[in-house]
């Protein structure tokens, strides 16, 4: 009987089974940031333990950090002590640190990949949800919290409990102006948020298997807003010659055995799934989130969905979203009007994202609507370089868009960058929560950078397919 | 390491599904390198627009203060991994939780600091809501050992997973000591992954 690569990943990562039952799992790379790290390196003080292993955790400064104004001390004092916090740690520590001007910092889970360092057959843990991102090279990668960051900064490993597998498959082509974001809403609003919880997914098929590294990571990012804890997608040539040549990427003779070690790691073709489900990407429309969770999702051509088309357990819910959002059902998706536009976050900072947001720009050929503020924040410096190199930040800072400086942004709004009252943002990142971007009553529509790009040019959530032909 | 085989106080009912962390500590209070003070700021935007609603969140409700026991729904604590969500609920006085459904890194978060979360059905979490909503001096008792929620003569059915249900039991919660006592043998295994034997 086959293995999938979870499960060959958790087993050949197994150090013990603990007397709770758990396995105590071997954490192959460790990923800091500024707001989660700093209480769990207090708590290693208090008891007086070193870190193990400082060469298998790197750092970078992502959340809080400013996307105009970056010089020290910041202006928010907090955020400051959040630097100097990291940066001490990292210090006493022995702990690699990309700060901003390093020419590597941003966004933890744009860096990792971005310098060599996530590979498949890995378990990647970090202080952060989104950390299933990494789940797109083949490894085991899923947010911890504050205590268990101290456990692998004291352990290097963790207590994890093992998780069932569900198979995700998407076979197809997907139509010109859809991308992987509307390909993980699509699938989240139909799996629905929690219905992941107590499984990996594994995202496979040929519409996956079409992808570049960057799309696998919009996908793999989003895994934990359908309640899988981590995704991942088996390692195959685009995988490997993503990696190849990076700063971190085995070098030399070793190149040929991390190779056949990665393809070792992929799923077995007769590997036992605890579920599979299936669809079909040419069904797949431009997708945009209604309501206050990401399984809030409808095509664009689309109307915001009547309760009575929900499980009654979940009716009170979707009433909630309608209130908090003002929205009625019946009420067409194309054409909700919205004030802020977001382009970046670990779900679709990359360049990739930033050429597609851009071709909708130039196809459009108009400028950002005179009552909409258009952000565009890249995932990291690297991705900030090569967009500036392409000319990418010219065809943005033309039509009006405010080009900035790498970081979190307004997907959680820790740093200045925040809507005001019930601004609607449309918005490349990845949770639509009661009050993510910042203000308390602000209002979020998750979609892809290039519907982001229309909305903020059109003023309004528009069909990418009418320009991208 | 304490055991903990039983919580017991009076309830906070918070209900609905998909209560996100964001929810219950907003962003804003991230930036902090300690996790004092937390408790003060729990359900913060929630609790502000029940009250441009001019209606009163459970946490400010003057009847629920003091409570020791949360109830809620489906799928709490999903989003962001942030333990300041179950710091926040923990310092704000809560000990144990009662729901239908948790997040999987919420709930690891709130057995690593001690706060036990049970799984009640959905019909049994929603009728202990409707008791203490009706009378928030009620006490319940959130039995580990018996794997129940009692209320006066109620006596609902609990469950918890074995293995953390057994390390509240024995008092062997935290994590971190456990993961000490192997690390000859993390040593001996870090051997085995060839990634980490390349030159």
């Amino acid at each position: 009987m086959g293995k999938t690569l979870y499960h060959k990943v958790f087993d050949s990562h197994t150090v013990r089974i603990l007397p709770s039952g758990q396995a105590q799992l071997f954490i192959g790379l460790h990923l800091i940031h500024e707001v989660t790290s700093p209480q769990a390196f207090a708590m290693l003080r208090d008891r007086h333990t070193k870190v193990l292993h400082p060469e298998r955790t790197m750092a970078t400064v992502d959340h809080v950090v400013p996307t105009e104004d970056q010089s020290r001390p910041y202006q928010d004092s907090l955020a400051e002590e959040m630097m100097a916090a990291i940066e001490k740690n990292a210090k006493e520590n022995g702990i690699r640190l990309y700060t901003p001007g390093t020419g590597k910092q941003g966004v933890v889970h744009i860096v990792a990949p971005e310098r060599g360092l996530t590979q498949p057959g890995m378990t990647v843990a970090c202080g952060d949800s989104h950390t299933a991102t990494h789940g797109a090279f083949g490894a085991i990668a899923f947010g911890i919290g504050t205590s268990q960051v101290r456990d692998v900064l004291a352990t290097q490993t963790l207590a994890m409990s093992r998780l069932k597998v569900r198979r995700v498959e998407v076979n197809g082509k997907l139509q010109t102006g859809v991308f992987a974001k509307d390909v993980i809403l699509h699938i989240l609003r139909k799996l629905t948020a929690k219905g992941g919880v107590g499984y990996a997914y594994e995202f496979a098929g040929t519409t996956f298997e079409a992808m570049s590294m960057e799309e696998r990571m919009t996908v793999c990012n989003m895994a934990i807003e359908g309640g899988a804890r981590c995704g991942y997608i088996n390692p195959d040539q685009v995988t490997f010659d993503y990696i190849k040549g990076r700063e971190f990427a085995p070098k030399g003779a070793d190149w040929e055995k991390a190779v056949a070690y990665w393809k070792s790691v992929a799923s077995d073709a007769d590997a036992v799934y605890d579920d599979v489900v299936k669809f079909d990407a040419a069904a797949i429309e431009p997708t945009v989130t209604w309501g206050i969770s990401p399984d809030h999702g409808a095509g664009v051509s689309e109307a915001v969905p009547a309760a009575e088309s929900f499980p009654e357990a979940e009716r009170g819910n979707i009433r909630e979203a309608y209130a908090y959002m003002d929205v009625q059902p019946g009420t067409p998706i194309a054409g909700t009007k919205i004030d802020v536009a977001f382009i970046g976050s670990c779900t679709n900072g990359r360049i990739s994202d930033f050429r597609e947001a851009a071709k909708v720009v130039k196809a459009h050929g108009g400028k950002v609507a005179s009552h909409v503020k258009a952000i565009v924040v890249p995932g990291s410096e690297p991705v900030k370089v090569a967009c500036e190199a392409e000319g990418l930040d010219k065809v943005f800072i033309e039509a009006g868009f405010q080009w900035r400086q790498a970081g979190c942004s307004m997907c959680l709004a820790m740093n200045p960058d925040k809507l005001v009252g019930r601004q609607v943002s449309a918005s490349s990142s990845n949770r639509n929560f009661k009050g993510r971007q910042g203000s308390p009553s602000g209002r979020t529509l998750l979609m892809s950078p290039a519907m982001v790009a229309l909305a903020a040019l059109e003023g309004q959530v528009s069909d990418v397919r009418t320009v991208l032909k | 390491m304490s055991k903990i085989q039983t919580v017991s106080g009076r309830v906070v009912p918070v209900r609905g599904a998909d209560i996100d962390t964001d929810r219950i500590i907003p962003a804003r209070f991230l930036r902090c390198v300690t996790f004092e003070g937390l408790g003060a700021h729990a359900f913060e935007d929630d609790r502000l627009q029940e009250k441009r609603e001019g209606k009163v969140h459970p946490f400010d409700q003057e009847r629920f203060q003091g409570a020791k026991v949360l109830v809620g729904n489906q799928n709490f604590g999903c989003g962001s991994s942030r333990e300041h969500a179950p710091q926040a609920l923990y310092r704000w006085g809560v000990r144990a939780i009662v729901a239908v459904s948790y997040s999987e890194i919420f709930y690891g978060n709130s057995v690593a600091i001690g706060m036990p979360c049970v799984h009640v059905s959905l019909e049994d979490s929603q009728e202990l809501q409707t008791l203490v909503e009706a009378d928030p001096s009620l006490e319940v008792t959130v039995d580990l050992e018996a794997n129940q929620v009692r209320v006066g003569a109620k006596v609902f059915a609990a469950s918890m997973p074995a293995g953390a249900r057994g390390q509240f039991l024995e008092g062997t919660w935290d994590a971190m000591s456990a993961l000490i006592s192997g690390l000859p043998e993390v040593e001996a295994l870090a051997k085995t992954l060839p990634y980490l034997n390349w030159a």
